[in-house]
């Protein structure tokens, strides 16, 4: 069974794998964090010596094997080696979603009974202090920022910094334990815990050892050819499964370096400057991208935009073939090589993707055209599909073989089958351990045969062994005519289109299917800006009529594509409304990874489903809203509600 | 509440001994007088605000300071010393920095420039050397360069290190603003209205910024503010004025209980 793959040499630990990038990539940089301004490097000999003071300095603190200790913050180097650290002395990292609240952080700190919590600054120093009292078994903080933190008691607290110098000055004495404590891991030994963000209850611990890990990112790694010469930009969230493969796994396997941007608000800079080769990025991210640069370009002189539409069109044509390595016509070639040099060189540029050489976009589908613009550049974007209790890799696209509505072929050591019900099932050497202190869980997703549920439906498609996703399995249901209801992918139809952030649709066991749409504000605020439409807020420009006419227009397009869809003509969205408010982590609506909750969604928006339909034109409604520092209050509107056209159904070709 | 040889703050810092100190000022412009026979102190270390209603003498006073204005009467104790009659730059060499109640950056420069130009009187090397931009005037301002990147650090202003002043919202050009100030490494901070016309983030995040900066470098900060609520949390001691005159003086509890200063604010019946 492949999942008892054996490690290569002794190289069964992340520690061990900082050992060898030591050795062998000692003057090599392993880590980049732009501060003060300029890019600061640090070699892979550095980040030992950094990694090892700082394990020192947990013994001194008393660290013991299997403790578990919770990472908060951005993605900083400083963050990274406090996780290989925890490793090193036997302990179990925890890194946590940094713009969770309080009461969020509360549970999964007490879940899993933390003693040691590593927090990037005073912001979350704060917050696990205002929930210390519901943790009893929590020891130390430690932060990484000493900024604002000198009038705290410090009984509790301690600098990174200051563990480390002590750590440092106690080598002597620490060393052999350390020794021991780093013989006493293995490939089944736990390698990290992730907290799954959960659509539904509350988040579980998927423990995932060694193996997990390690195995995961060295197939992958063989089979994207990923060297040492690569480059990643590490901005998504820390506790997500994705940064742990490509910024610890994959990182230390290959030995690239990983580099962290200066603040959150600086990655787009930050991704020009470092021009990474290997990147990753949810469909919003590049949807978000692709928005901007056509605001951009609407508010170009004529003549740039004349030329860009000319040469877009032309790589619209041929860009993908090219790519793809299939037959172009000479002419066709050399008009793409002056395109390249006139736009989208510039514009990758810009992006800060001339250099990528591997994209990979995951999570969502992503719109077809969103896909296609960047393909057709010539940057090789392709999908993944992936889930925290797979150490990520479930099926990926081969070079060549990408397509915008599959999500690939199973990845290498990865079989799948498809159950009864059209659930995707899966097992690997990256299939997860169990999910911690859950047992039910583990028994209900993992059978004693290793294969894992994925809780989504899916099927291969004929001759081209791709998988296709459908739907959540759960979410899938039937209309009371017995048509199939598949949301979310009626929603991915409405959010391919720009002004649509998200939508949510309704129609499980009712008569027709009704929706909540969110708008974009910066791609219909920049729209209204242009039509001179003024609006002070969100919740004003989502209600005014002309912009409710141009999400119609978008609603029946979609409801004239669904019709001649032959499973899903079903369907069509007879109401919508558009919702007053974003849907936002913080009041629970959606998980950090922005996935839309169900069923929290259905109680709190009882009233507005209710009126789309009982035939009401309008409604008016009060929501509680929760701020970013965790205080709670309320915005109340009438909303209008939208009688969309619907099509005939084409008949049903079975 | 005895405060000759310092004290200690509620949050348990210590404040030193005079700093700066008002003796009997007067401030006329030709028949009007805007200050009236002002005494106060300002302490090392400490978040002094003054506070009173609008056209009580609160930026006429600020301008005294920093020898923008001349009192017709007083004088000022500055160290230990009686200052003379002075022009701004020299109050600046001293080691006194301000920000204005309108903000007054270059705003066709950027967030980088606008702190560099806070510099300028640290810098030493000749006009000639700095043309050129080469040897000795290269490694003095990449010195400078330093302490600026340390500010943009410290105000969290990294995304706009670039941008055109001209361009940002308000809240963030006077967090700009604030950054120029800090750049002369002053020893007394002037802060005109901080807070004025932001919505509560803003001021929160401006709050901390000034604590943190009172806390991290020391920085003796005098600040006025129509924000009440700001006022208590923020500073250390107040002094009101009203019409020119000061009607209080004291903890932020004992100010904001004094009847005179509840009748300025809310008006009383003439």
């Amino acid at each position: 069974m492949t999942a008892q793959a054996a490690p290569q040499g002794d190289l069964d630990t992340i520690p061990k794998l900082l050992a060898r990038n030591a050795k062998l990539y000692g003057d090599r940089p392993a880590y980049r964090e732009k501060e003060f301004g300029i890019w600061q490097s640090w070699t892979w000999a550095e980040t030992q010596v950094e990694i090892r003071n700082l394990a020192l300095g947990y013994l001194e603190l008393d660290m013991q094997p299997g403790d578990h200790v919770a990472i908060i913050g951005r993605n900083r180097p400083a963050l990274y080696w406090a996780m290989v650290a925890a490793q090193w002395v036997g302990a179990v990292p925890v890194p946590l979603y940094q713009d969770a609240v309080a009461e969020e952080m509360a549970y999964v700190l007490e879940h899993c009974g933390a003693r040691f919590v590593i927090a990037e600054d005073q912001e979350q120093v704060d917050k696990v202090l205002e929930i210390s009292d519901q943790l009893p078994q929590l020891e130390q903080i430690i932060y990484y920022d000493k900024r604002g933190m000198r009038k705290y008691d410090h009984t509790r607290l301690n600098a990174l910094r200051d563990i480390q110098a002590e750590g440092a000055a106690g080598h002597q004495r620490l060393e052999p334990i350390l020794r021991q404590r780093e013989q006493g891991q293995g490939y089944d030994t736990t390698c990290v815990m992730l907290y799954t963000s959960g659509t539904t209850g509350r988040p579980k611990g998927v423990v995932l050892s060694n193996r997990n890990i390690i195995e995961s990112s060295r197939v992958s790694a063989e089979f994207d050819k990923l060297t040492v010469d690569d480059s990643v930009l590490a901005y998504l969230p820390m506790a997500w499964v994705g940064d742990f493969i490509f910024s610890v796994g994959q990182c230390y396997w290959t030995g690239f370096c990983v580099s962290c941007p200066e603040s959150a608000e600086t990655m787009q800079a930050d991704l020009k400057e470092i021009g990474p080769t290997y990147f990753f990025a949810p469909p919003r991210f590049f949807e978000g991208l692709l928005t901007a640069v056509m605001i951009r370009m609407e508010d170009a002189s004529p003549i740039k935009r004349k030329i860009f539409n000319y040469f877009m069109d032309h790589a619209k044509k041929v860009g993908m073939r090219i790519l793809d390595g299939k037959p172009v016509s000479l002419g066709d070639r050399l008009k793409y090589a002056v395109g390249n040099f006139v736009i989208y060189e510039p514009l990758k540029n810009q992006l800060g993707m001339s250099r990528v050489r591997i994209g990979y976009t995951a999570g969502e589908a992503i719109g077809p055209e969103i896909f296609e613009f960047y393909r057709s550049l010539g940057i090789n974007l392709k999908q993944l599909y992936g889930q925290t209790e797979a150490s990520v890799y479930i099926t990926i696209q081969p070079d060549g073989e990408v397509r915008a509505d599959t999500v690939g072929i199973p990845a290498p050591g990865v079989e799948i089958k498809i159950g009864d019900n059209g659930e995707v099932y899966y097992r690997s050497a990256g299939t997860f351990v169990e999910y911690y202190k859950n047992p039910e869980s583990t028994a209900s997703t993992k059978d004693p045969e290793g294969w894992v549920a994925t809780g989504d439906a899916g099927y291969f498609e004929e001759g081209t062994g791709h998988l296709k996703i459908i739907d959540r399995a759960k979410d899938v249901g039937k209309l009371a005519d017995g048509s199939l209801f598949a949301p979310k992918y009626v929603e991915n139809k409405l959010k391919f289109y720009p002004n649509i952030l998200e939508a949510v649709l309704f129609g499980a066991d009712r008569e027709n299917c009704v929706a909540f749409i969110n708008i974009d504000l910066s791609a219909v605020g920049n729209w209204a800006e242009r039509n001179n439409i003024g609006y002070s807020s969100y919740q004003e420009l989502a209600g005014h009529p002309k912009v409710l006419d141009m999400i119609q227009s978008h609603v029946e397009e979609v409801n004239a594509s669904l019709a001649t869809d032959p499973m899903l003509n079903g369907c069509q969205i007879h109401r919508f409304l558009i919702l007053h408010k974003e849907l936002d982590p913080d009041d629970g609506e959606m998980t950090r990874t922005r996935k839309v909750r169900r069923r929290i969604i259905d109680e709190k928006y009882s009233d507005l489903i209710q009126a789309l339909y009982d035939g009401s034109t309008t409604i008016s409604t009060t929501t509680e809203v929760t701020y970013e520092d965790g205080r709670k209050g309320s915005i109340s509107a009438t909303l209008e509600i939208r009688d969309a056209k619907v099509f005939p159904r084409e008949a049903k070709a079975a | 509440m005895s405060f000759d040889e310092g004290y200690t703050t509620p949050d348990g810092r210590t404040i030193g001994g005079v700093l700066m100190e008002m003796r009997n000022i007067t401030l006329k412009f030709g028949g009007v007088t805007a200050i009236k026979n002002i005494s106060f102190d300002i302490r090392q270390g400490e978040i002094r605000a003054i506070i009173g209603p609008n056209g009580a003498g609160k930026t006429s006073m600020l301008n005294v300071i920093n020898g923008f204005y001349h009192p017709q009467e007083g004088e000022i104790i500055f160290r230990g010393e009686t200052r003379r009659r002075m022009r701004p730059y020299e109050a600046a060499s001293q080691g006194i920095a301000r920000t204005f109640q309108n903000v007054a950056l270059f705003q066709g420069m950027s967030t980088l420039d606008n702190i560099m130009a806070g510099r300028t009187l640290k810098m030493h090397k000749n006009f000639f050397w700095q043309m050129l931009r080469y040897g000795p005037a290269l490694e003095e301002e990449i010195e400078h360069r330093k302490v600026v990147e340390k500010i943009i650090d410290f105000l969290e202003i990294q995304s706009i290190r670039k941008k055109p002043v001209g361009s940002l919202p308000y809240g963030l050009q006077k967090r700009v603003e604030l950054g120029r100030a800090l750049a002369a490494e002053p020893s007394l901070l002037l802060l005109d209205e901080p807070m004025a016309g932001m919505n509560v983030e803003e001021k929160e995040d401006m709050s901390r910024f000034i604590l943190d900066v009172n806390d991290e470098f020391g920085t003796t900060i005098a600040l006025i503010e129509h924000d009440m609520g700001v006022v208590m949390d923020l500073a250390d001691r107040v002094v009101a004025l009203d019409y020119g005159k000061k009607i209080a003086d004291g903890t932020p509890d004992e100010v904001q209980s004094n009847q005179d200063v509840i009748d300025a604010y809310l008006g009383v019946a003439h």
